[in-house]
């Protein structure tokens, strides 16, 4: 064995005794849906003292962002031991201790293109679950053709002053702070006149409304802004050079929706899930073959995402090839929750029944396929970008 | 599958093999050459199977001290890989992986045949199936013992390089009933062997295929490969290197065909415009190519797990055999569709794709029989 194969291997053996020694038993192997997850923020409470414990920590070891410098809360661990993280929090059933937009997107956007100042400013209170945000990006004229973006932020000299709306922001209502799209320059091509814009939700002037969607909830809301007042230092990155960061920050988006695929289940395949439920739901060939077949693709999904992730950490970007991760993984998913409701039968029809909210679950996973770029623009970005085939 | 560390990149080394085996048999076995194997009747060129041996291919799975090039699965596979997308006819498959991969588990009595498929001198065929359906235990052919002699009766209905093989490895019932797990054995036989009749059959990929007849063939305990009634467990090391290779052909037949069809999109002009630019062709090509992806980790996987955990490596090898087989039939399906009428045509090469694609997704093991092995693996 190698030195860097025995450092993984200690690395596993001391994770794994870390994670059952730290993580509260109630907690472990319960299911994953979207009450059990914890986002963190000035208006959050806890469902239970065993969630703050977690929490609490897996802070203390920096491992709400295991991959992040330590000097950001992070626990500066490397793709491998991420990897073997992931996989023995699996393995005993242990919740991610925080999720949230600032984990998953404010944070990579702000260690690629954030100043010092504004690093040291938002990080820590991200990877503590102390602040809690949401991302400002589509709005009613700007849904697939993102870059049409026409929230205003006026230069005021002194201060950014901001005026439109945003719509499809996730849990606004329930957010600190706000990452934005906003038009700088209205005069330049669309895509070079738009810039990155971090803002307060308790700055006056800012308003936000929920949307009730098929599922019955509302994690997404529309967000007002009415002659906003925004400090000139809360611009990230160059002025009219936002769309960069959109772009990358799609990237990282498309990777974790897709992502969800493997994830959102809690980290178990469908065909463990149905064949742990009651009686024989797997009798019906047709449903039997659909499992089989959504087992096959997502192993080799699983796999394939492996494959991206290291071959982004060896430096050879993965690029517009992220949009078939974003793809595939939606539709995996899609197809998944297929299968729970057909296999629960009429017992999965009410809106709380014995399969829980499994009926509502189903139907938030049609936005999958929609949000963070349509299958059908990802569909375009792998012919035009990736496949190189002519324009219309 | 366990350990998830394990890259599935491709390492400096793996880059240099691919690229030498693309510029090979881009040169040696173009598709032409099947076309021309084809109109002549001939299963396979000598000449490219020695050039392969030259190259040290034929050893890619002996080791060196047998005088081969003891690559691992992965390098097999790569090779499998490049092969697949001009479609070269050899007995690399029967030969190279699975016999080398059973013989050399076989102990030092096998020392010698290795040496002679490193050097390129003898081929085998891998005598299984007698129905239609890829089921080793359903074997029912009979090896009736008499004192340490064994007589081999029974028919073996498809046999992948069957009527030129040298030698024949096959599988017949020492003990129990069709069906059975057990009770069986593995024979290794010179082909030539008295009451052995071969006839070959005229399979849609015009490669050699045949039906083997066992009359009363004479074996003895010498011919037997690992324990009597033990042949399932000697066997499997072949099957499965031979799983993970064919998928990984098979997926680089998928890879040129769409490869081709993208080109010809490019090219092809209808109502004025080229057809690459309507948006029905171009989200079919994408797809296309993400299941491509998606099946090129599986058959990566494969190969790795077998080089690091060859006894568990079952989940990853029916993973690489079924994606490979669902998804070369996608991308040969949407190859002649895409290409349209001239796609139908003899003289275009694509079609030969397609009957090379329905041949592998059947040959070691269809599509649900992996995905049952899959479910089984995982509980359900």
């Amino acid at each position: 064995m190698s030195d860097a194969t025995q450092g993984l291997v200690a690395f596993r053996a001391e994770i794994a005794t870390w994670i059952s020694d730290n993580c509260p038993a109630p907690l472990l192997g319960r299911p994953m849906d979207e009450s059990a997850i914890v986002w963190g923020g000035r208006k959050w409470t806890f469902a239970d003292d065993n969630q703050r414990l977690w929490l609490e920590r897996a802070v203390s070891r920096g491992l709400t962002a295991p991959r992040w410098p330590t000097e950001y809360g992070g626990a500066g661990l490397s793709r491998a031991q991420e990897k073997i993280y992931r996989e023995e929090m699996a393995r005993i059933g242990a919740p991610p201790p925080l999720e949230s937009f600032g984990l998953w997107m404010l944070g990579p956007a702000l260690l690629e293109f954030g100043n010092a100042e504004q690093k040291a400013r938002h990080l820590l209170p991200i990877t503590r679950g102390q602040i809690r945000w949401c991302q400002g990006y589509s709005e009613p004229g700007a849904g697939s053709d993102l870059a049409n973006v026409q929230t205003r932020a006026a230069d005021m000299g002194d201060h950014w002053l901001v005026n439109g709306q945003k719509i499809w922001t996730s849990y606004a209502d329930r957010a600190d702070w706000i990452f934005a799209l906003v038009r700088t320059d209205r005069d330049a091509p669309k895509h070079k006149g738009i810039s990155f814009l971090l803002m307060d939700m308790d700055t006056p002037g800012i308003t936000t409304r929920p949307i009730r969607l098929i599922s019955g909830k509302s994690p997404f809301c529309e967000t007002f802004f009415d002659n906003v007042k925004v400090p000139k230092e809360n611009l990230v990155g160059e002025l009219n050079r936002g769309w960069d960061i959109a772009k990358y920050l799609l990237t990282h988006e498309r990777e974790m929706i897709g992502g969800g695929a493997s994830g959102l289940l809690g980290g178990r395949s469908i065909g463990q899930i149905l064949a742990a439920q009651e009686g024989d739901v797997l009798a019906d060939p047709v449903l039997r073959a659909e499992a089989m077949q959504a087992e096959v693709d997502a192993l080799a999904f699983t796999l394939t995402m492996g494959r991206y992730k290291d071959q982004a950490e060896a430096g050879r970007g993965v690029g517009n090839a992220s949009a078939m991760l974003k793809y595939y993984g939606t539709e995996l998913n899609k197809r998944r929750y297929e299968l729970l409701m057909a296999t629960a039968g009429s017992e999965g029809l009410e809106w709380e029944g014995a399969h829980g909210g499994l009926a509502p679950e189903w139907l938030r996973t049609k936005a999958n396929s929609i949000e963070g770029g349509t299958t059908e623009v990802m569909l375009d970005i792998i012919a035009k970008r990736v496949l190189e085939m002519p324009n219309s | 599958m366990k350990d998830l560390t394990h890259s599935l990149l491709e390492t400096e080394d793996e880059t240099m093999l691919r690229d030498a085996a693309r510029g090979f048999l881009a040169d040696a076995a173009p598709v032409s050459a099947l076309r021309a194997n084809r109109d002549a009747g001939r299963a396979y060129d000598p000449t490219l199977w020695a050039a392969m041996a030259q190259m040290g291919w034929t050893g890619v799975l002996i080791p060196e001290d047998a005088g081969g090039a003891d690559m691992g699965h992965r390098a097999a596979g790569i090779l499998a890989e490049e092969m697949g997308r001009t479609l070269a006819a050899s007995p690399y498959l029967s030969t190279a992986v699975i016999a080398a991969s059973v013989l050399r588990q076989a102990g030092p009595r096998a020392a010698g045949s290795l040496q002679s498929i490193a050097a390129g001198e003898a081929t085998y065929a891998l005598a299984l199936d007698e129905g239609p359906k890829f089921a080793p235990a359903a074997t029912a052919m009979r090896a009736e013992r008499q004192g340490n002699a064994f007589r081999l009766s029974g028919v073996k209905a498809f046999v992948a390089d069957g009527s030129t093989a040298g030698r024949v490895l096959v599988l017949a019932r020492t003990a129990g009933v069709a069906g059975d797990a057990e009770g069986l054995t593995l024979f290794d036989i010179d082909a030539a062997r008295a009451g052995l009749d071969r006839q070959a059959l005229s399979t849609i990929d015009s490669r050699d295929h045949a039906r083997l007849v066992f009359d009363g063939v004479a074996a003895t305990g010498d011919d037997i490969i690992g324990d009597l009634d033990a042949g399932l467990a000697a066997l499997r090391p072949g099957v499965q290197a031979g799983q993970a290779a064919l998928a990984a052909e098979l997926t680089g037949l998928a890879g040129e065909a769409a490869a081709i069809t993208l080109g010809y999109l490019k090219e092809r002009k209808q109502f004025d415009r080229t057809i690459g630019s309507f948006q029905a062709l171009q989200h079919r090509a994408a797809h296309l190519w993400s299941e491509i992806e998606v099946t090129l980790s599986a058959i990566a996987n494969a190969g790795r797990v077998l080089d690091a955990t060859p006894d568990d490596a079952t989940l990853a090898v029916s993973l690489a055999k079924a994606r490979a087989t669902q998804t070369a039939k996608l991308a040969v399906s949407e190859a002649v569709q895409m290409h349209g009428g001239i796609g139908m045509t003899d003289a275009y090469d694509i079609g030969f794709f397609m009957k090379r694609a329905r041949v592998g997704a059947e040959w070691l093991g269809d599509y649900g029989h992996h995905a049952a092995i899959i479910a089984t693996l995982r509980g359900f």
